[in-house]
């Protein structure tokens, strides 16, 4: 028997968008270029670009070229980059929904190193759950997720924008881990 | 090559080597036979690796650890080029033969040469050949990890030159189904043709008119599912799009045409012709241009002319069927 749980970000978001505040302003970053990663780290990103009320437009990256695993899962056409023309000398925040193994961001810092040589590169996940392989961890973090190596956790989005949390083994371990 | 070999022209159904069983590229021998999704799929892949000129070009490490060879037994410049920088770009490691002067011409045979190859582990083979049918004939007999790329077989296929004139075609127009493309010149010998024409049905091209010669003009012309026209003054009207293309004359064998100056007088593409296209015409050509023979300098480098931004879009397309036709691995 596998458990599904639903929770809503509306929270989450808010508080991560006030912990984004509050550290650009402690770091006197006046001018931060916010990029999301493809699909759900996009919504999260426009949430906060909007809270944030930043002024360079949002930027977007699909990470999939630069995947470990594209060998085996195969080429397929990306979903929209925008990138502004130079990320030279600018500060970059870096986000994501989900931060779980830490190749995704791994992917996403080489692609970002491919637009310029960026003065700062901070990353902000809505959540963050155990499962490292790299070594890899946020600046800025919505929740935290007390998850097994089994369970699954994926943002559905964008409107209304909410977290699936699927626990395979729910009925072996009894109370879920909170 | 022995006297024993199989024949190069009685062409197998390309369908059954080109993809896998779960219908993704494997090997790109030819338009024929492929679905309209998958050349969607090689032109919408070519818009995530397609930057504006105005941006630096970019890697990425899909093909790392790879080794392309380019198999040329025939010159070419621009494609053997491109494909070069695609497969750099894609950041697999790249060997150039130029078969015309390597070991063949020592005695030694292409299925040998193939066997040489594989040996020093390449994956990917890109292959121009005079003869048409020899991609086919190099995938029945290279190992199975190896993708093949036909880069133009004799009269029979050039494959990625249609797509990325497709590729180009969708820039300007987005709705294929509105469109008339017209192609001129050497339908007969050209493999570009052939290819065009199976591209642009395959994606639901409008209206798709050939001008040539009667002599230039395959007799299974109207079976093609195209409409022939004796003049430019005709064909041209209205059109979107012409494709001009170059007068072979490596590939004639006898008189085809009365001579060039005639050929130009009637299928030469003038500024004046230019003029009978639609308001939004473009002037298409896969070159080499031969200007003052099947095309008018002016209009190489007018304001219609497209042809450069082919040879950039090459790249892109090129890099997209690299990428979906590298084997994956199984791990």
């Amino acid at each position: 028997m596998s458990s599904h749980e639903r929770v809503d970000v509306g929270a989450v978001l808010a508080h991560l968008g006030d912990s984004v505040k509050s550290f650009l302003t402690t770091r006197g970053i006046s001018l931060p270029v916010f990029v999301g990663i493809h699909t759900g780290g996009v919504w999260v990103a426009e949430a906060l670009h909007a809270h944030c009320a930043v002024a360079e437009p949002l930027g977007m990256l699909d990470v999939s070229y630069h995947r470990d695993d594209v060998a085996r899962t195969g080429v397929r056409p990306l979903k929209p980059v925008h990138m502004p023309a130079s990320l030279d000398d600018r500060h970059i925040l870096l986000i994501d929904d989900v931060l779980f193994t830490g190749r995704t961001t791994r992917a996403a810092l080489n692609e970002l190193f491919e637009y310029g040589r960026p003065a700062s590169v901070s990353l902000a996940v809505l959540v963050e759950r155990p499962g490292r392989e790299i070594p890899v961890a946020p600046d800025l973090t919505g929740m935290r997720l007390e998850l097994g190596p089994e369970d699954r956790v994926k943002l559905q989005g964008p409107d209304p924008m909410e977290l699936v949390i699927t626990r395979p083994n729910d009925s072996l371990l009894g109370e879920p881990a909170r | 090559m022995s006297s024993t070999q199989p024949t190069l022209f009685r062409l197998p159904p390309a369908a059954q080597y080109q993809l896998d069983e779960e219908g993704r590229l494997r090997h790109f021998l030819t338009i024929e036979g492929l679905p309209a999704e998958l050349l969607e799929e090689i032109l919408s892949t070519a818009q995530s690796f397609h930057t504006a000129s105005d941006q630096a070009a970019r890697k990425v490490p899909l093909l790392r650890g790879k080794t392309i060879v380019n198999l040329f037994f025939e010159a070419s410049t621009r494609t053997r080029t491109t494909f070069e920088l695609a497969a750099k770009r894609l950041s697999a490691d790249v060997l150039n033969l130029d078969m015309a002067t390597a070991a063949t011409t020592k005695g030694e045979s292409l299925l040998d040469t193939l066997r040489n190859l594989e040996a020093m582990h390449c994956d990917m083979f890109v292959v121009r050949h005079h003869q048409s049918g020899a991609a086919h004939f190099i995938v029945r007999h290279v190992a199975e990890h190896i993708s093949v790329i036909n880069a133009g077989d004799g009269r029979h296929a050039h494959p990625t030159q249609a797509m990325l004139d497709m590729f180009t075609l969708r820039q300007h127009f987005s709705d294929f189904g509105a469109i008339t493309v017209v192609i001129v010149g050497d339908i007969l010998h050209s493999r570009v043709a052939r290819s065009e024409i199976q591209a642009l049905r395959t994606l639901g091209v409008g209206e798709i008119r050939v001008i040539a010669p009667r002599t230039l003009l395959p007799r299974e012309a109207t079976s093609l599912g195209v409409i022939p026209f004796k003049s430019m003054e005709e064909g041209l009207v209205g059109a979107q799009a012409v494709i001009m293309l170059r007068l072979q004359k490596e590939r004639m064998h006898g008189s085809f045409v009365p001579g060039e100056a005639e050929y130009y007088q009637l299928y030469g593409l003038t500024r004046a012709r230019v003029e009978l296209l639609a308001e939004d015409g473009i002037v298409m050509h896969p070159g080499p241009v031969n200007r003052g023979v099947e095309i008018e300098s002016a209009v190489v480098d007018g304001p219609r002319s497209v042809i450069l931004k082919q040879v950039r879009n090459g790249i892109a397309v090129r890099m997209a069927i690299l990428s979906m036709a590298m084997r994956r691995h199984a791990w």
